[in-house]
């Protein structure tokens, strides 16, 4: 309706006015300013990961075979941040909520019950050659197609209803948790341990043959979901609002869950479970990007994931000498940022 | 122009809300008034297509709500809700500019940012455009809100209960302003209320309901009949002439 009394208070207007992203042009300049600090960070310990320690000179023939391992590890914590940090903003946004990541989904409880199915019931030598991109893939499906069948069932019914998906999702997951330990007591120690070393979430697991797949499926899904940066915005205000603005609420929450299953599924099943990380990296995101605009808090996530994920591994290994545990230290940074940040600042 | 057309709403054997009957018209501002529970914030929910209907059909402009895909619907009508989820990294500018969404996608353009301005000083908003919606009271954030539903420049705009939770001062502020936009802007507004009494001063026509069924509707001389107000809310209901027009006792 374009007849209304345009005239009215119009004179007010002007160029400096503005709905853009940002209040001002220093929270913009700062953005940017912490944007690319925290990609030179990234940067640098990632070269860190490469070069420290390695006998190899970077303009020796060997370099690139002697460094394979560092690289493959360097290529899985991208992938890792890919998933992680864009899932959990994502997921965030569609659920109005900042305390939750898409982990409760029941992604890892389902990755630790087909692994330790799979030892539980064909034995170690199953699990160990229970890989390959054709398991790989298997068990990306099944994690896609479980949360194909939850959001579905739960979000297209006549009751149709994000809390209720999310409880059911949790329910699920702590299920098959405890379904997943009852297995574990009754395996043999030897059997045991090689499980542990498949169950904690570390870069080194990622193998490189599945590279050339994963790669360009997490790049595509990225995309997509920075395409649909703008339709988050207006997702995050809400069903009502999104509603009453034109968004068909209910078919864009699906498909941005079906995007972040898809991340999820193949960040677990390629590194393992990495519970606390996304979750650390939006919280970290939301206080380093003042703004609402998914196109720049997506970017803002993947410079802080990386940041952290390489700068941890970078200290762990080479400082303190402790490769294993990156993801306990991770989890255990993360919550205590996570407390002060906010009993700091008393809000999300 | 809004039609009902014999709508239902079940929520269970015993609750239900319906058969509704009833024909908006274009232009002025409409009331709903009615007890709790009566099904004022349904009735509205449903033409605001937030709710699906059980049975019948309503049409907005000849459009149906059910059916018109909704984005077609944004430019058209709008509906805001009590209580609303806010994003704490939000300017009040920010939120009126999603107004512009169902038509600039997000990308605002030089005309989009002069409808907002001209959302925002209607509202006088002007001095708190760049506070973030959590550095507002509540009653200005009541307005942001009801800026951005209007810079959606729909030519319908429901509200529900948009006095909800505002002082006497700032409750007189909004009408206002709901009645110039309802004048100025030619937009056909409809609310639902609590307060008879100011459902009485501000609107063209009320609709009372009670019991999932339309009790009365008609121009505001018509309901604020004492027979008819104790009867809907089962309470003794006197009117009496005052300087703004009938007044309702209780």
């Amino acid at each position: 309706m374009e007849t209304t009394n345009n005239q009215f208070s119009t004179a007010l207007h002007n160029k400096r006015r503005s709905a853009k992203a940002f209040r001002n042009k220093k929270e913009r300049t700062r953005y940017w300013v912490l944007l690319i600090v925290l990609l030179s960070i990234g940067l640098l310990s990632s070269l860190g990961l490469l070069l420290y320690n390695n006998p190899v000179p970077v303009d020796s023939p060997s370099f690139i075979p002697v460094t394979k391992r560092r690289i493959a590890a360097v290529i899985a914590m991208a992938i890792a941040v890919i998933c992680h940090s864009l899932s959990t903003v994502a997921f965030q946004s569609v659920t109005n909520n900042k305390i939750i990541t898409p982990s409760l989904l029941g992604f890892e409880s389902l990755y630790g019950a087909i692994q330790t199915s799979t030892i539980y019931f064909f034995g170690a030598t199953a699990l160990v050659n229970f890989s390959g991109p054709e398991a790989f893939g298997i068990q990306v499906t099944l994690m896609v197609i479980m949360s194909l069948i939850l959001y579905g069932w739960l979000l297209s019914g006549k009751y149709g209803n994000l809390q209720l998906m999310l409880l059911v999702g949790i329910i699920i997951g702590s299920g098959l948790g405890s379904v997943s330990t009852f297995m574990r007591r009754v395996l043999a120690p030897s059997e045991f341990d090689i499980l542990q070393a498949r169950l904690f979430g570390s870069v080194n697991n990622a193998d490189p043959e599945y590279f050339p797949i994963v790669i360009p499926l997490v790049i595509i899904v990225a995309v997509l979901l920075f395409l649909f940066s703008r339709k988050l915005n207006v997702l995050s205000l809400g069903r009502d609002v999104a509603s009453t603005l034109g968004t068909s609420h209910r078919a864009s929450i699906i498909y941005t869950l079906i995007l972040v299953a898809i991340l999820m599924s193949i960040s677990t099943a390629l590194i393992g479970p990495l519970t606390f990380f996304g979750f650390l990296v939006a919280t970290l995101t939301y206080q380093a990007a003042p703004t609402y605009d998914h196109r720049f808090l997506f970017p803002m996530s993947l410079a802080i994931g990386f940041a952290v994920l390489t700068t941890a591994y970078f200290v762990m290994t080479h400082v303190v000498s402790a490769q294993g545990v990156v993801s306990v230290i991770i989890e255990l940074v993360g919550g205590i940022i996570f407390l002060i940040v906010i009993l700091r600042k008393r809000k999300l | 122009m809004i039609k009902i057309n014999d709508i239902k709403k079940r929520y269970t054997d015993s609750v239900e809300i319906g058969p509704l009957n009833i024909e908006i018209p274009r232009a002025g501002l409409t009331s709903l008034i009615g007890p709790n529970g009566a099904g004022k914030s349904t009735t509205l929910l449903m033409i605001g297509r937030l709710l699906d209907i059980d049975e019948g059909n309503i049409t907005v402009a000849d459009l149906d709500v059910s059916s018109t895909k909704s984005k077609d619907l944004a430019k058209i009508i709008t509906i805001l809700r009590q209580e609303n989820h806010f994003v704490t990294r939000l300017t009040v500018r920010q939120l009126v500019g999603f107004g512009r969404f169902p038509y600039s996608k997000g990308n605002l353009n030089k005309k989009d940012e002069e409808i907002i301005s001209k959302y925002i000083d209607f509202l006088k908003l002007t001095e708190l455009e760049n506070r973030y919606l959590d550095e507002l009271s509540g009653g200005q954030r009541q307005r942001a809100y009801v800026a951005m539903v209007l810079c959606q420049e729909t030519e319908y705009v429901l509200l529900d209960e948009p006095l909800n939770n505002l002082d006497v001062a700032r409750s007189v502020q909004m009408m206002d302003h709901l009645r110039q936009a309802a004048n100025e802007f030619g937009r056909t507004i409809v609310t639902v209320m609590h307060d008879i009494n100011f459902a009485a001063k501000y609107s063209d026509r009320i609709c009372a309901m009670k019991d999932g069924k339309i009790a009365a509707y008609g121009t505001v001389d018509e309901i604020m009949d004492p027979e008819i107000l104790t009867d809907i809310f089962e309470t003794e209901i006197q009117t009496i002439d005052g300087p703004y027009g009938k007044v309702a006792i209780y």
